[in-house]
This record gives structure tokens, C-alpha cells and sequence, in this order.
């Protein structure tokens, strides 16, 4: 044996080892061996079970927000300065995600003296904000389009960053929440729960907006809308809303509250469910100082006065001021540990800036998983061995060869999606069929070839030779085709396509490596020895 | 073992017939694509929901459809092999989506499931919602339990269901679940029923992401098919190429004619088949490809229809062999490997299948076409016999630097040096 076979065998033994440690690393015992093997290949949800969903940020909630905000302060920011509209501060109403950015406030009758004084302030207090004169009095502000871009941005990573906490609050190992990258579908989140085995818990969790808001009632409970409506005249007060309660059982009511809460859910320090008296599960929370310190002062002076507590739009209680509270509140009328533990965690995780709703939702039962995971192996398994053992008979001590880089094809393919953190797919799958497929083809180009290289009269060693390097040429056009088209299907596809090129392209550069060099090794180790090779098994 | 030691098939010269047979096959799969308005898309891309429902004992189907159909338009299948049928729900509004999949399930336990009495169903629920379910009925009855203690048998008691097709038939079975004493089983018992259907997966596309994956995965593979050609006409020559993406046109066009023949829905799974296929049946035609161009190099006297049948012979045993053990592979797919995977595994059959003879049948003689045509032209411009495989001549001349090369590349330990 020359050296030169020698460092190429050492090669092929490194590779293998590496292999081998990236799949199962350095196990100790049997169970070490399934933990490290579990632990390195990642199967994707349709393999093994769980949850994915694609919700929509609706990115016109957070828009309308930020234009409220600047609605009320606005409004303290133009009393201060003596400026008296003699219409009405509104904004318009963007439905769609598409429109979020058309968000713009009207301010009507501005006093045409005053009109350079209410430049200023826009432009000093109010920077994101564009204003044009529609005529004289009536100004339209519009968000600059860096600003919208900002809020944008903000309210996905803050989307994104609530719902981690409350994946991780619930204790969902292996879950993850990203954008799904469509260019022309930015407010996409793509969230992935494996073994999840109560979605619609979850999901009813994740799209909780957990608004809270500790409001003044002003008045109320009314038995309906209209009836409130009827007893204001026909028209709300000032800075004060309607709000219904939680229907449980019977009729909602509803309740006239401030427009400004005194506390908002950002306020809240810390949330935790506890069995109250009777046995009723509530959420107790925790405010933070600066906010404790207002609520101190509100309560004090409030006292014999009811509040209602908000969350998400329905009033959840209406309790009456017994005494100054400072930092600590309690909401009552859980109906089970689970609803008082939700909303705790929904308090603590932060509210969601925005709305968010459901575009697609794939569950796949674990079983259901487990089941074609297991068919499609034994599967899988039964037609390679078929192939192995045709080979072995057709080309005889040659399929060994190829018996053996056909192994080490597949476990560089497994090793490499370990290594490279890939999650295995069903299209993945699909991708490690079509390397087996073309492995396969490579070794029966290349024994094909030895053989009518044999036939045209030619020694054994220099049939190999022939064989080999005819066959490189071809082997390289068809695998370069493949990675080229790969290329454009993991560019421009989507999820299940990307998975498939991505196996597929490692598991072709694993075959040119396998068939090309590790089978021409193993044939010239067993020839190099002889002097004279009289036959070739093929 | 050799199949075909010196085969000399005149492919080529039986060309009609086939590309008649392909014809037929592609104006088939055509009409039947007419007829039934385009090929007939999962949810993955027409958007709606399907819910897989598993029964303790699976009523007939017309029963179910029954049930339902006075409620909404579905579509029951059901699920070989197992107690499970498989209902669809067409595109509708996204909101929509949410709200009739909840009725599908309503409707489908009023008619199959039982009555609740107050007891909670263990076929539908959580872990953790199973453990607060039991929680105070567990301390009511004096068994004594840590809450660890209790998320653990709950749990456990969730592994037994997922084990067993995501459906508890009978509370007794659960006796064989660790931590589950006679007591426990009394409680579970006295909290709980199973129902006897239950919800074992659900697939919900809105109809605008359909659309947008429908979309984005036929943008990919064009895109794909278009740098292969450019890819090939770099190596080979431009018609080449052409004749391959042609090809490879050919055989996805025949597949999804047949999935329409068969009416099989075309699912992400089975693109990614169809993906698959285009890989092999590219493979296969470069392999022959590359013999032609071998060929051109050294037999230059040859004439071009000769040459190609000649290069498909020298090929025809490694066509037989890689196609043949390829399709041992798919049709173990497509007979064990399960409901799941059966789409995947009848487009990679026949994908098989069509992309090994359309290397032979489609893409070859195309390049006789073309010969033939740039030929007649040039007799009829210049009225005197033209250079005999003109077009061809290039690819001879570009062939030559390609193999040379790889001759004057240093072979890494050739056996020739040996000794």
C-alpha cells in the first residue's frame, strides 16, 4: 500500500469520526447515546407532532394606539398654550395592515393667528408627525415615513418578544417565534410549538392581547349600550368610554369609564394566581414605584368610588375603593385556577401592542407523527436494503464498495444537518431519497463504466482507472445541476421547498466526496497489493 | 451479472410511436386538468381547513357525512388502516376558517361523542388542564399526591393517549399507566369520560397564504428549471439545455396529469416529490447527454441519428439500473410507507417512470430535430449540401478542452503509478 492510499484512508477514518461525534457525540451509556442522538437531529413538526402557526400582526392596532396617545397629549399640549380649537381632535381608521401607515389625525379650526404657535408645537413635541394645511384652520398630520417604518419594527419585535415570554411561561421547550421573511408580508410571525398537546389553549393565550387597564367609572352599570347612550343624551362625555363586562351565564353590562386609565398593564411589576377567599382563584399583581406612587395618590382620594379593571376591552371586575392601595391589586371572578393562572401569565408576559390573528395552523397529532415517521423509515429502510442487495448481486464485490460509501453518504448527510442545526422535514426527506437515488447513480456510472472499459480489452487497474475519470465528468454535470437548481429553489422558495434543497445540496457534496473518492480508495487499496490483477469482482 | 452486454436497440428509430404515447399521456393529463377546472390543490394551497378525527369505533362514512353536511360543505375521507377520517373544509373567509372547524367538531361529537354529565373529557384535554381537573377531587378523596407528583400522572396519562392513536376508548385501560393506582383510576373515573371521537390534528391555511405558497413554489421551480438551462448550455451547447428543461417540462406536465387522472390533491408534500423528479429525470439526461458529446468527440464521421441511438445503448444498462433500483426505493414508498407519504410516493413512481424515457424518447430526439432543421435551412440558403452536423460541431470543439483536461489533472494515487 503506497502512502498516498494511506493519507487518503486516514481522511476518510477522520471524516467518519467527526461524523460519528457531531450524530452522537461521545456517549457513556445507552441512554446517553438516544439522549445525545434526540438532542442533535431535530425533527420538524410534521415528523414529530406539534403545533405551527402563522399569525398576523395587525399592525394597524399599534398605529391607532400611537395616534390616540398623540390625540390627548396634543390636546394638554394646546390648552397649555391657550389654543382653543374650535373643532374636534380626530383620527381616521385604517382596517387593513396594508393601511396601517395612512394613519392620520385631523385637527379642525385651529384660530388662523395661532397657526405658526401650533407649527412649533407639532414640530417640537411631536416630531413623527407631518402637519398639512388643508385650508386656514383645518390641519391634517400625517406620520413620517421613518417613523412608520420605526413603529413597524417596533411593535413586531415587541409582538415577538411577548409572545417568547409567554411560550417560555409556559414552560414549551424547543417552541420558537420568527418572522416568516416573506418580503411582502412583514407582519407574519411564524410560531412553532413542538408537543404541544393542548393547541387550542395556546393559542387562545398567544392571541390574549392582555390590555389591562385600571379605569375610573364615571357611571354605570347600564343594562345596555343604548340605554347609556339615552341617559348621556345621546352623546359620551368627554374622555370617557363605554366599556361591557365579561359575559358569564347572563346579560352583559356596561360601564361609562375614563378614557385615560390611572394604570396600564406596562405598570405592572408581577402577577400571580392565588386562591382567594371561598376558595375563588384571582390574580394578584404588583405595580411598579412610579406607578404605585400615582395609584397611591388616585386611591387615596377615590376612596368610596368604584374602578373597573379592564383587560382587553371587557371590564373583569368593578370594585368599590375600600382605602389607599399603593403597589399591590387584585382581580377577582376567575372561574378555574387555569383562568386565574392565564391571566397572571398574560400580565406578566406584557401586552401585545397589536392584534393578532390566525392565518394558518397546521397541528399534527404526536401520534399521527410518530406513525408516518416510523412507516416512512421501515419504508425507506426496506427499498435501500432492496437496492443494496440487487447491487450486491449484480456487481458482486464491487457493490461493497459502494454498499460502503452509500453508508457514509448518509451518515455525512445526518451529520451535517446535526452540525448545521437543520431541522428534519418531510421534504427533507424527500431531498435524502433523491441523494440516495444519485448516490446509487454514481456508482453504477462509474462500475458501468469499468466494465465496458474491462470489455474494450483493457487491464483491470487501467479499466479503474478509465472508469473513474470518465465517469467524474458526468457525475460532476449532474450533481452541478442539481446544486444550480437548488440554488434558485432555496432562494426563492418557501419553507418545505428551502428544506428540500438544503438536504439535497449537502447530501450531493457528500456524494462527490463518497463515490468519487472514498469508492476509488477503497478499489485501489484492494489493488495496489497485487502485481498483476488478473479479474475484477463487478 | 451484465443486462445488456452489447444491446444495439434502435431507439431512435422507433421515436414515433412514443412521442405519440407521450402526446396522448401529456393531451390526457391536459384534458382531465380541463375538465375538472386545474389540478386539484390541497389546503396547503387552496386554503381551508382539514381536521383529522379519530373514532373509538369508526361509524361509516356516509354517516359522517351525514352528520355534517346539513351544517356545512365538507369533504369526509376516510383514513385507511386506522379509525380516522380526514374532513376537509373549502376556502372560505380566513376568520371563517376558525369558526366552522369549532362547529365541524361540535357537530361531530353531538351525532358520535357522548354526553359530558359534568365530566370532562379526557380525549380532548391538556396535561395541565387534566391535573387542575383532578387536583381537588384527588384531595377530596384522600389520596395523597404532590402537585409534582400529580403533573407527572398527568402527563403520563397524556403519553398512554398519544401512544394509542390519540384516543382513550375506555377509562379501565388506563390502569396500565405508571402512577395510576385503583384509587387514582377511581377519581379519574368519577372526573372524566372518554369521548369517543376525538380531534388528532388540524391543518388551517388562510386562502391568501394558499395562494401566496401556490404562487412562490411555481416561481421557484421555474426559476430553477431556468438556471439549469442556462447551466447546461454553458457545458453543452444552448439546445442542449433546451431539450433537457423540455424534458423535464414534459415529465412534471404527465405527473400532475396523472395526479388529475387519479384525482390525487396536489399537496407542499407532493411538490416536494415533483421537485425530486425533476432531479432525476435531469440526472437521466445528462448522463445521456454527456455520451452524446463523448461520442461527437470520437466519432466524428458518424452521422448525428446513429451516433445518439449509439450513445443511448452504451447507456441503456446504467439508465435501466439506476432508474430500476430508484423505483424499488419509491415503490417501497408508495406500498408501505402510509397514508402520509402515498402522494409523495405515486408522483416519484411516476416520475420515475416518465423522466427515464423522456431522456430517451423526449430530449434526444429533439436534438435530431433541431439538427435536422438547421440542415434543411441550409441547404434551401445555400442551395449545396452543407458540412454534415454542423450545429453539432461546437460542442465537439468545446467537448474537447473538457475531457482533456481531466486527463491532464494529476489522478491522485492512479493505480497505474502502482508499482
Amino acid at each position: 500500500m503506497t502512502s498516498n492510499i494511506k493519507i487518503r484512508i486516514g481522511i476518510i477514518i477522520a471524516v467518519i469520526l467527526v461524523c460519528v461525534y457531531g450524530i452522537i457525540g461521545i456517549p457513556k451509556s445507552k441512554d446517553e447515546l438516544l439522549a445525545n442522538w434526540k438532542n442533535n437531529i431535530h425533527l420538524g413538526l410534521d415528523l414529530s407532532g406539534g403545533t405551527q402557526l402563522v399569525m398576523q400582526v395587525q399592525l394597524q392596532d399599534a398605529f391607532k394606539a400611537a395616534a390616540d396617545n398623540v390625540i390627548e397629549s396634543l390636546k394638554g399640549e394646546l390648552q397649555k398654550d391657550g389654543i382653543t380649537p374650535s373643532g374636534d381632535i380626530t383620527r381616521n381608521d385604517p382596517t387593513t395592515i396594508e393601511d396601517a401607515d395612512k394613519i392620520e389625525i385631523d385637527v379642525k379650526g385651529v384660530p388662523s393667528d395661532k397657526s405658526g404657535q401650533f407649527r412649533s408645537i407639532i414640530n417640537n413635541q411631536f416630531a413623527a408627525w407631518v402637519p398639512t394645511a388643508i385650508n386656514s384652520s383645518d390641519y391634517k398630520l400625517t406620520l413620517t415615513p421613518s417613523e412608520a417604518l420605526k413603529l413597524k419594527q417596533d411593535t413586531l419585535t415587541q409582538t415577538m418578544a411577548t409572545i417568547e415570554r409567554k411560550i417560555n411561561a409556559l414552560g414549551l421547550a424547543e417552541s420558537s417565534v420568527q418572522q416568516t421573511g416573506r418580503s411582502d408580508a412583514e407582519a407574519e410571525l411564524l410560531i412553532q410549538l413542538p408537543g404541544v398537546d393542548d393547541p387550542a389553549h395556546v393559542k387562545q393565550l398567544l392571541q390574549t392581547q392582555a390590555q389591562l387597564e385600571w379605569d375610573q367609572v364615571q357611571d354605570g352599570p347600564f343594562a345596555s349600550r343604548e340605554e347609556a347612550l339615552a341617559k348621556k343624551g345621546g352623546i359620551l362625555p368627554l374622555n370617557t368610554k363605554l366599556v361591557p363586562t365579561a359575559v358569564r351565564g347572563g346579560q352583559a353590562s356596561w360601564y361609562l369609564v375614563s378614557r385615560i386609565p390611572v394604570v396600564r398593564g406596562t405598570d405592572i411589576r408581577d402577577a400571580s394566581a392565588a386562591a382567594g377567599e371561598l376558595n375563588r382563584w384571582e390574580t394578584n399583581f404588583v405595580l411598579t414605584q412610579d406607578a404605585a406612587k400615582k395609584f397611591g395618590a388616585y386611591t387615596e382620594a377615590n376612596i368610596g368610588q368604584r374602578a373597573a379593571i379592564v383587560v382587553d376591552g371587557i371590564v373583569i371586575s368593578a370594585p368599590t375603593i375600600q382605602s389607599k392601595i399603593s403597589d399591590t391589586g387584585r382581580i377577582t371572578g376567575a372561574a378555574s385556577q387555569e383562568e386565574a393562572a392565564d391571566l397572571a401569565l398574560n400580565l406578566r408576559a406584557g401586552s401585545l401592542p397589536a392584534a393578532l390573528t390566525i392565518e394558518e395552523e397546521r397541528t399534527v397529532g404526536p401520534s399521527l407523527g410518530a406513525d408516518s415517521i416510523r412507516e416512512g423509515f421501515e419504508a425507506g429502510i426496506a427499498g435501500v436494503v432492496a437496492v443494496v442487495l440487487f447491487m450486491l448481486v449484480y456487481y458482486k464485490r464491487s457493490a461493497i464498495n459502494a454498499t460502503l460509501a452509500l453508508i457514509l453518504n448518509a451518515l455525512i448527510l445526518i451529520a451535517a444537518l446535526s452540525y448545521f442545526d437543520a431541522t428534519l422535514t418531510l421534504p427533507g426527506i424527500a431531498g435524502i431519497i433523491l441523494t440516495i437515488g444519485m448516490a446509487v447513480d454514481s456508482n453504477v456510472l462509474i462500475f458501468e463504466r469499468i466494465r465496458e472499459e474491462l470489455r474494450a480489452g483493457k487491464a483491470v487497474v487501467a479499466a479503474v482507472d478509465a472508469g473513474f475519470s470518465k465517469a467524474f465528468l458526468t457525475i460532476i454535470d449532474t450533481h452541478v445541476t442539481t446544486v444550480v437548481s437548488c440554488a434558485f429553489l432555496f432562494i426563492f422558495g418557501t419553507g418545505p421547498v428551502k428544506g428540500f434543497a438544503v438536504t439535497l445540496v449537502i447530501g450531493l457534496i457528500a456524494n462527490l466526496f463518497t463515490a468519487v473518492f472514498v469508492s476509488r480508495t477503497i478499489f485501489d487499496a484492494e489493488l495496489s497489493g497485487k502485481r498483476q490483477v488478473a479479474a475484477l469482482s463487478i | 451479472m451484465e443486462f445488456f452486454k452489447h444491446s444495439d436497440f434502435d431507439f431512435l428509430g422507433k421515436k414515433w410511436p412514443f412521442i405519440i404515447l407521450s402526446l396522448i399521456l401529456t393531451a390526457a393529463g391536459f384534458i382531465s386538468l380541463a375538465v375538472k377546472g386545474g389540478p386539484r390543490y390541497g389546503i396547503d394551497f387552496r386554503g381551508g381547513a382539514l381536521i383529522t378525527v379519530s373514532f373509538a369505533n369508526r361509524p361509516p362514512v356516509d354517516k359522517v357525512r351525514a352528520a355534517l353536511s346539513n351544517k356545512l360543505p365538507v369533504e369526509v375521507e376516510e383514513v385507511s388502516g386506522r379509525p380516522e377520517d380526514i374532513i376537509g373544509i373549502d376556502a372560505l373567509q380566513d376568520s371563517a376558517l376558525q369558526a366552522s372547524r369549532q362547529k365541524v367538531i361540535d357537530s361531530l361529537d353531538a351525532a358520535f361523542g357522548q354526553p359530558a354529565n359534568g365530566k370532562y373529557n379526557i380525549n380532548s384535554s391538556g396535561a395541565a388542564a387534566l391535573a387542575d381537573r383532578l387536583r381537588d377531587a384527588l384531595a377530596a378523596a384522600s389520596v395523597p399526591m404532590s402537585d409534582q407528583q400529580l403533573q407527572t400522572l398527568a402527563v403520563n396519562i397524556m403519553d398512554y393517549r398519544k401512544q394509542h392513536a390519540g384516543l382513550i376508548k375506555n377509562l379501565d385501560e388506563l390502569a396500565s399507566v405508571p402512577g395510576v393506582t385503583p384509587q387514582v383510576l377511581n377519581v379519574v373515573k368519577q372526573q372524566t369520560y372518554p369521548d369517543s371521537v376525538a380531534v388528532v390534528g388540524t391543518e388551517v391555511v388562510g386562502p391568501k397564504i394558499g395562494a401566496e405558497l401556490q404562487r412562490k413554489a411555481i416561481l421557484a421551480v421555474l426559476y430553477a428549471l431556468g438556471g439549469m438551462l442556462v447551466y447546461i448550455a454553458f457545458r453543452f451547447e444552448w439546445i442542449y439545455g433546451a431539450a433537457a428543461v423540455i424534458a423535464v417540462f414534459h415529465d412534471t406536465l404527465i405527473t400532475i396529469g396523472l395526479f388529475s387522472l387519479f384525482n390525487k390533491e396536489i399537496t407542499l408534500t407532493v411538490v416536494a416529490a415533483l421537485l425530486t423528479l425533476v432531479g432525476y429525470s435531469m440526472n437521466d439526461t445528462i448522463v445521456t447527454f454527456d455520451r452524446i458529446r463523448e461520442n461527437l468527440k470520437i466519432l466524428r464521421r458518424e452521422e448525428l441519428e446513429p451516433l445518439i441511438n449509439k450513445s443511448v445503448n452504451q447507456t441503456l444498462s446504467r439508465t435501466v439500473l439506476t432508474s430500476g433500483l430508484t423505483l424499488l426505493t419509491a415503490l417501497a414508498l408508495f406500498i408501505f410507507g402510509g397514508q402520509v407519504l402515498n402522494g409523495f410516493a405515486f408522483a416519484l413512481v411516476c416520475g420515475i417512470i416518465v423522466g427515464t424515457y423522456s431522456s430517451v424518447f423526449v430530449a434526444s430526439p429533439i436534438l435530431i430535430f433541431w439538427h435536422n432543421f438547421l440542415e434543411g435551412r441550409k441547404r434551401n440558403a445555400r442551395g449545396a449540401v452543407a458540412p454534415r452536423r454542423e450545429p453539432v460541431a461546437p460542442v465537439a470543439a468545446k467537448a474537447k478542452t473538457t475531457p482533456a483536461a481531466a486527463k491532464d489533472r494529476p489522478q491522485r494515487g492512479s493505480t497505474a503509478k502502482v508499482k
